[in-house]
């Protein structure tokens, strides 16, 4: 069956690409073997022993035909009145082995049902909570697109092996073994001939699929300038329109398309030849047999009768096939490791490291003591264990950050950030202005550790972020990011994504904090509005509404924001300042800074610049010094 | 469907008729072999009274030799005749879809979305080549093998036969059934398998958010469910699917044995011979087999039927926006009338994108655009060069209609910088030469001047040679846009129309290129869409757009006098709420 008909296109997926290269082709295949078949081990024998019999079975049948003709069918019509008792049996006997194999080869397909898909819901659960645990870096190093892939194209290649090739291969080598072992038994000189025309086989396959090799590069080639371009153009197809370039580009794609249809048809040409050749091999198999089987069967040479022959040109027809299954099969093979090889790379990447031990918990306030609490106070705690003298502190949850001299790459080549220093009490509001590439975004990772900083320390009320779990420092801290995700589902779950167990009030609330309530009540189901596709029927400025909400109902003291530079119409845009400023009274606050109003009330400003913090200080202070805050605020005036 | 794509075979008809007929042929030979291998045993092994006949083998023996050669230069040549044809249809529907997508108007683009024209020109084209290769090779092939065997068994022996033709309907039945039952469960299954990929598509695009929520074990677990529910649908959909090969079997088994029983009985009332037994029970594989083959192929062909319809799709689909036929190619002046506008993107979706505009502009001057998004600045311009038609009323462009324009002369006329730029991989010069492929490399750099574009390009080691990959992503956005507009410059237009074409140039840059502007091409009609004011308030008018409507049009100082809008957005912007990237100030 064609399961493997639907692919979603994205990414590396487009047809494109050269061949796969596998360095550990035999190591990627006994461990896909181990993952699916080794997790099912009793049933997996079963389907093995089935598939023998069946097999069997059916090379049984075949030989049946000599048995018929010589033992039966000759010695009656010798007599005169025949006796059809001993043929009944006969036939009575290899029926039942004709049903038990009909059932055997029911039971292994049905094996292998749950076998394959009892796999494929396990790789793709292992993928993702494994991906799940990935840190940022690998989705910031990996396009989106491929790693898609994977879960399409690669988990489905997978199904096929572990479904179809692997099934067909041993199904394939049984038969021919135990064809060859019956053909050798039924004649060992005809043999001979079956072995030589089936070398003849391989060495037609090696010739024609050596030459198409070449061809199959250059049509890949070929197909990925055809693709490349057709992406390219769809893309800016509007811009192609108004400057009616669309003769031109009509002329270059022909050039492609042409090239393309040469080289796949040539392609396709030798690839389809090897069909019909092998094919052909094999019925001028049959027919050399059946020629020099008659002569030996007229001279009685290795005791060749009729019966013999038959079953032979039945068995030696039947070689073929697996042998051209197996060289069909071999593609798919090498396609399927190549995916289960990107597959097994996924589940293989190192996941998020988190040493921390110090840990969020609900407290309260004793004699001005900080004790742990089991239900929710409103009131949190950093618990503290100190190994040296097994005591545990609890530190209040303030949201007081400091960053001690910090340097941090992306990469340890090309340091992105020097020598930060930051300190931001409880409740202050500390902004980053700044051009695009200076490094304000890259401060806001590394409080929640989305990176680890190569040098200095960042510390969160007092304590190392390094010492904290990473899950506990990243609910103490709620982001808005400037481009919003959301996540298919109603506007009231999206909200709630920051808080999971928040009832439907307490979302209500969050909307009307976040100045969101009005438009959602304005949706066609109000908060039942299903959101689909990172909920492209809102505007940019609901989108951000809505994802200021979700950090409102998490309710953490420390808040990582980034103001939305993109065109949102004047009166949302008024809408999203305000649900931020309520947001951020009473909070910590990081804020990459677009507005001047954020930036102005600021406890303290940071103007950064090459990855250095140039200047810092409120709004009057920097004006005061005249800097660089001073030539941008002023500059700014001029050119308006 | 199936018509629309026959259309397109076209000059592959040859080989697309030829290769069923060689493949055909192929089975012909093919088919006789066993019959002459019959007859070689009966009158050859067991003629002359059992002594044999060599004469008569090697004779035989010839014949079939000849047949094998037959069936390989058939085979051979089906083989070469199919993937001609097949890739040629390849060909020739890429080519027939991208020729008509050039026709396409915008709204024609916005209908498919450009993923959608992509997959169609790509992924679904390959499916169909599959599919035509796979029909003209076997889908005639495999039926035409079965009923000739089948019609060969009956020149043998017609009990037999008709033990076959029994069998074949037995097994046709079950096949239908089991097919028609999978695929029903199979288009369920592969829904939710979409919808299963999309979750996962959305979580790696947020995962930022899924971290700093902590959500990841909520994730897993929500998708944990998810791919048990599939799996659930697949387990139903294979089960159905695993019939085949048992019932396959079972056919053939018992096939085998009646013939097993029948012949036998046959043979010895001399009814039939050895030899004829021996070509019926190779007969009996032929004709099950291949009946195996065309079930399969049908599957295949009702599977890639998805991909042939979204291809005729876009092969059907009209461009809305026609020359008229007796095309005006000049445009006189750079003057615009809106009468009565109205415009929608959706006909007779009721709600109106633009209404009732009427507006008069002279040719020459300069009009700022402002307004909320949604208020519809991008369609009001868009109607200009006819990129979409107006619904209702009239457009006159230089005093013409722009329905009497040729499309061609109107657009060279009308230059616009679109919101939504694009650069395409060549060099910067390439990418100028769209506005006007003929330009000198003098005329490519006055170009930029204006656009404030020289100076950034100089600075790159290979200046104009400097190649722009894919999409423009090695520009900043500053630099493309200003490419951009560059690129429209080139095209020397009687109206040129900025829509948000310079939001990620700072304001200095920005009004510099305003001003050059104004000085080198002062005659041609400037549009400039804008969120900034100060984008705008120097503009001879600016019209204040509102859901659909004008709002205002008139200076800065008569807008800021009595336009509530106008001045709100000025306050917002000059007050305290005023961005402060602009301070990056000549960053870019």
């Amino acid at each position: 069956m064609a399961r493997e008909s639907k692919p979603i296109q994205m990414g590396r997926n487009r047809g494109m690409g050269p061949k796969p290269k596998l360095d550990h082709p035999m190591k990627t295949f006994l461990r896909l073997v181990r993952y699916s078949y080794g997790r099912y081990p009793i049933p997996s024998v079963i389907v093995f022993i089935c598939i023998i019999f069946s097999t069997i079975t059916q090379i049984k049948g075949m030989m049946f035909l000599q048995v018929l003709i010589d033992d039966y069918i000759k010695p009656l019509t010798q007599v005169d009145v025949p006796d059809y008792t001993g043929l009944l049996h006969a036939l009575l006997k290899i029926a039942i082995l004709f049903a038990l194999a009909g059932l055997s080869t029911f039971t292994y397909n049905k094996i292998m049902v749950y076998v394959a898909q009892g796999t494929m819901k396990k790789l793709r659960i292992d993928l993702f909570t494994h991906m799940e645990k990935l840190p940022i870096k690998y989705f910031d190093t990996h396009s989106h697109g491929d790693i898609m892939s994977i879960y399409t194209n690669d988990i489905d290649t997978t199904r096929q092996m572990i479904a179809q090739a692997i099934i067909q291969l041993v199904a394939s080598l049984v038969t021919i073994i135990g064809t060859f072992i019956s053909l050798l038994r039924l004649s060992p000189r005809l043999t001979l001939v079956s072995i030589a025309m089936i070398g003849l086989t391989f060495i037609s396959t090696r010739i024609i699929a050596g030459k198409s090799a070449g061809f199959f590069v250059s049509q890949q080639k070929n197909l990925g300038a055809v693709n490349g371009y057709i992406e390219e153009m769809m893309e800016g197809q509007k811009v192609v329109k108004v400057f009616c370039r669309e003769d031109i580009c009509e002329k270059e794609f022909d050039d492609l398309n042409e090239e393309l249809y040469k080289t796949a048809s040539t392609a396709g040409k030798l690839i389809n030849i090897l069909g019909p050749v092998n094919g052909q091999l094999g019925n001028l198999s049959f027919v050399l047999i059946s020629i020099i089987g008659g002569f030996f069967a007229i001279k009685g040479i290795g005791g060749l009768t009729i019966g013999v022959l038959g079953s032979y040109l039945m068995l030696n027809k039947s070689v073929n096939m697996p042998i051209m299954q197996i060289s069909q099969q071999f593609n798919t093979i090498v396609m399927a490791l190549a995916g289960a090889d990107r597959v097994f790379k996924l589940l293989d990447e190192p996941v998020e490291e988190d040493e921390g031990y110090v840990t969020l918990v609900n407290a309260v306030k004793e004699n001005g003591e900080i004790k742990e609490s089991e239900k929710e106070t409103g009131l949190w705690a950093w618990k503290h264990y100190h190994k040296a003298d097994d005591t545990t502190t609890y530190v209040e949850l303030k949201g007081n950050v400091v960053l001690d001299d910090v340097d941090f790459g992306y990469t340890e080549e090309k340091m992105v950030l020097h020598n930060i220093d930051i300190f931001a009490k409880p409740g202050q509001k500390i902004a980053f202005v700044g051009s695009t590439g200076a490094g304000k975004t890259t401060i806001t990772n590394l409080i929640n550790r989305f990176y680890d900083i190569q040098d200095g320390k960042i510390r969160y009320d007092g304590i190392n972020v390094n010492k904290i779990k990473k899950a506990d420092l990243r609910k103490s801290l709620g982001m808005v990011l400037q481009d919003t995700h959301l996540f298919t589902g109603t506007v009231m779950e999206n909200i709630r994504y920051g808080k999971l167990d928040a009832t439907d009030e307490e979302v209500i609330a969050a909307a009307k904090l976040a100045n969101a309530h009005g438009f959602i009540e304005r949706l066609p189901q109000g908060y039942n509005t299903m959101l689909k596709g990172d909920a492209a029927s809102l505007s940019q400025g609901q989108r951000q509404l809505l994802s200021i909400a979700r950090a409102a109902i998490a309710n953490p003291p420390v808040l990582i924001l980034d103001e939305a530079t993109s065109s949102i119409d004047t009166r949302t845009e008024k809408l999203v300042q305000e649900g931020m400023d309520k947001l951020m009274s009473g909070r910590t606050t990081f804020v990459i800074a677009h507005r001047l109003s954020t930036v102005k009330n600021s406890d303290c400003i940071m103007v950064l610049e090459g990855g250095h913090i140039v200047e810092r200080g409120t709004h009057d202070e920097l004006i005061e010094q005249k800097g660089k805050y001073y030539a941008l605020y002023t500059g700014m005036h001029e050119s308006a | 469907m199936f018509k629309t794509l026959l259309k397109h075979v076209k000059n592959y008809s040859l080989p697309s008729i030829l290769t069923p007929v060689c493949m055909i042929l192929e089975v012909i030979f093919e088919t006789i072999i066993p019959m002459c291998m019959g007859l070689m045993v009966t009158y050859g092994i067991e003629g002359n009274d059992n002594t044999g006949d060599m004469d008569y083998i090697l004779k035989m023996g010839g014949i079939m030799v000849i047949l094998v050669i037959g069936a390989l230069v058939s085979g051979i040549l089906g083989a070469v005749f199919g993937s001609v044809a097949s890739c040629g249809l390849a060909k020739n529907l890429r080519k027939d879809m991208y020729e008509n997508i050039q026709s396409f108007s915008f709204s024609n683009i916005d209908k498919f979305s450009t993923a959608g024209l992509i997959t169609r020109l790509t992924t679904d084209v390959t499916n169909i080549q599959n599919a035509y290769q796979m029909l003209l090779r076997m889908a005639f092939r495999a039926p035409v093998s079965m009923i000739f065997a089948l019609f060969m068994s009956y020149l043998v022996n017609v009990k037999i036969a008709n033990i076959y033709l029994i069998a074949t309907i037995f097994l046709s039945i079950g096949l239908a059934i089991i097919m028609l039952n999978a695929r029903k469960y199979f288009s369920k299954v592969f829904e939710k398998y979409d919808d299963l990929n999309e979750t996962i598509q959305e979580n790696v695009n947020a995962i930022r958010v899924v971290k700093a929520f902590v959500r990841e074990d909520y994730e897993s677990e929500e998708l944990k469910k998810a791919a048990g529910n599939i799996y659930k649908m697949f387990v139903k959909a294979e089960n159905v699917v695993i019939w085949n090969s048992p019932l396959m079997q079972f056919t053939m088994y018992v096939t085998m044995i009646f013939i097993s029983w029948f012949g036998a009985h046959l043979v010895v009332s001399t009814e039939l011979e050895v030899g004829e037994l021996l070509t019926l029970f190779t007969y009996c594989m032929n004709i099950l087999g291949n009946l195996m083959m065309f079930s399969f192929v049908f599957v295949m062909l009702t599977l890639s039927a998805a991909s042939g319809k979204r291809i005729a799709e876009v092969l059907n689909e009209d461009s809305e926006l026609k020359d008229p036929e007796n095309p005006v190619y000049e445009v006189k002046d750079g003057s615009v009338q809106f009468k009565n506008v109205c415009f929608t993107y959706k006909k007779g979706s009721g709600k109106n994108v633009l209404n009732n505009i009427n507006l008069d502009i002279k040719s020459g001057e300069t009009i700022g655009i402002i307004g909320g998004t949604g208020s519809a600045k991008s369609s009001l311009i868009s109607l200009i060069n006819r990129l979409y038609d107006v619904t209702e009323g009239e457009l006159k462009v230089g005093g013409v209609n722009v329905k009497d324009y040729s499309m061609e002369s109107l657009r060279n006329q009308v230059s616009v910088v679109l919101q939504k730029n694009i650069l395409f991989s060549g060099s910067i010069y390439d990418n100028l030469r769209w506005g006007n492929p003929d330009a000198t490399d003098e005329e490519c750099r006055e170009a930029c001047n204006l656009a404030c574009a020289d100076d950034f390009i100089e600075s790159f080691p290979d200046g104009y040679n400097t190649r722009i990959e894919q999409g423009g992503t090695n520009v900043s956005g500053g630099q493309k846009q200003r490419i951009c507009i560059a690129r429209a410059l080139l095209k020397k237009p009687k109206i040129i129309i900025f829509d948000d074409s310079t939001s990620a140039v700072d304001t200095a840059t920005d009004a510099r290129i305003r001003k050059s502007l104004k000085e080198a091409i002062p005659g041609t009609t400037k549009f400039i869409i804008a969120q900034r004011i100060s984008s705008v308030q120097d503009a001879d008018r600016i019209i204040v757009m509102e859901e659909g409507e004008v709002n205002g049009f008139g200076t800065h100082e008569e807008l800021l006098a009595n336009n509530e809008i106008y001045k709100d957005v000025y306050e917002s912007q000059t007050g305290a709420n005023a961005d402060f990237d602009e301070m990056k100030g000549g960053a870019i």
